[in-house]
């Protein structure tokens, strides 16, 4: 069953810049890539993009981040567990400073694309943890 | 489980739920007959209309006003799938970020997936789950449609049709299809120039209707501002008490079912029985059978 349905992704900026290119492009590249991407635009809060999560019941969050938004991601993740969506990975592109990349992954992070990533990296990196994450989920209420 | 989850207003279920219904199979089409007997509750409002004319940035509206009444609000959204990668860009939500803090709204953006007639082939299921989960309204916004993607006539009970000034002379107006489904005919972006001469020509179309048509209203709104949205929701309320609801379900039930058992037979033949398909395209090309004749053959129909 899980190949039969397109992977659902959330693309998303959090915090307060609006430069919204980066993730425009991304949200295209998984679109040809069969991908069924919820694009939302910037300046969304941590609790916004949880229930986005939620209702939209997503394979995968991308986050977009030009300017320290990242910065909030952490607090993403912990409200994403406390919502239950754990399984849910979380994926953020755009400025991220080598030296804050462990603040990331240590946070539970799944992957960083810096500039100049390759679009055959983002989708295959993407369809990876979609994957593994809805097989993971199979019917959590039955 | 998921059934339980779901009446107790479980709103992981909820979104669960919709994704099961989406991808369909045995254990949907089960938790669809669970669910049944806690349908029937909800208020269904069809908005439909070509693209850029504000169906998004209406529904965003109508959610504020129906809120604004202390009805609980669902919306699904429905964008097309391409046909090429079969991927989506679901974008509607877009236009409606601010209600999504409001523990009583769900929204949920529905990829066509193939689909054709502006909705999904899951949306009835869809709207069940929404129904049983207990919201009292169901907004149904469909993708930018053309003339002729008349389904959200087919399952919404309040079907508003979202058209712009300037869209083409008296003779659009005329045209049999999108406005002929239509209980109201809002000519949204009221601002611009023209919206008269619009209202003119939905209006001499409407008068021309026999009297078996219900009349049509016509609603002038500016989304953006959010001038009409009052009227809007008077014309949709005035609807809900003079057309027949239960009369409409019934009638609705039979269409839905004659077309759901045409789609899964289109599915079969082309999947399952290719043998007998390949047959009848066979008395076809060699002139033996007409086209219709060979299909009558695969369904082994008799002329009427």
């Amino acid at each position: 069953m899980n190949t039969q349905t397109p992977y659902r992704v959330l693309v998303t900026k959090v915090g307060l810049d609006g430069h919204d290119r980066g993730s425009r492009i991304v949200a295209a590249y998984l679109r040809d890539a069969g991908m069924e991407v919820v694009y939302t635009p910037p300046w969304q809060s941590v609790d916004q993009v949880v229930r986005l999560a939620n209702d939209e019941d997503v394979d995968l969050v991308g986050v977009s981040s030009l300017s320290t938004d990242h910065l909030i991601v952490p607090d993403l993740m912990q409200a994403l567990r406390k919502a239950a969506l754990e399984h849910v990975p979380v994926v953020v592109g755009g400025i991220v400073p080598d030296t804050e990349h462990a603040l990331l992954f240590d946070a539970g992070v799944s992957a960083i694309f810096g500039p100049g990533t390759a679009r055959d990296t983002i989708v295959n990196t993407v369809r990876q943890l979609a994957a593994a994450a809805r097989d993971a989920l199979e019917n959590p209420f039955t | 489980m998921l059934l339980d989850a779901l009446m107790a207003g479980d709103r992981r279920a909820l979104g669960r739920a919709i994704t099961l219904a989406e991808t369909g199979g045995d254990r949907a089409a089960e938790l669809g007959r669970q669910i049944r007997e806690h349908t029937g509750n909800a208020r269904v409002i069809g908005v439909t209309g070509p693209p850029g004319a504000g169906k998004s940035t209406l529904t965003n509206r109508l959610i504020g006003a129906l809120r604004a009444g202390g009805q609980s609000v669902a919306v699904l959204a429905v964008d097309p799938s391409s046909p090429i990668s079969g991927g989506a860009i679901l974008g509607d939500r877009l236009r409606m970020t601010s209600h999504t803090d409001d523990d009583d709204v769900f929204i949920r953006s529905l990829a066509a997936r193939g689909h054709l007639g502006g909705l999904t082939a899951s949306t009835p299921a869809v709207i069940d789950i929404l129904d049983a989960g207990g919201y009292q309204q169901v907004i149904l916004e469909t993708v930018g449609t053309g003339q002729s993607e008349v389904e959200v006539g087919e399952i919404a009970d309040i079907r508003v049709v979202v058209c712009t000034p300037g869209m083409g002379d008296d003779i659009q107006a005329m045209k049999a299809g999108l406005f002929e489904i239509a209980d109201i005919l809002v000519v949204n972006k009221s601002d611009q120039d023209g919206v008269d001469q619009t209202v003119r020509h939905l209006e001499s179309m409407l008068s021309l209707r026999g009297p078996e048509h219900t009349r049509a209203v016509i609603v002038p709104t500016t989304a953006t501002k959010g001038d009409g949205i009052d009227d809007l929701l008077n014309a949709i309320d005035r609807c809900s008490t003079i057309l027949n609801p239960n009369e409409r379900r019934r009638d609705r039930t039979r269409r839905l079912l004659a077309g759901r058992a045409a789609e899964l037979l289109r599915e079969h033949l082309l999947r399952h029985d290719s043998e007998r398909l390949d047959t009848a395209c066979r008395a076809y090309e060699n002139g033996e059978r007409s086209l219709e004749q060979s299909a009558r053959d695969l369904l082994k129909l008799e002329y009427p």
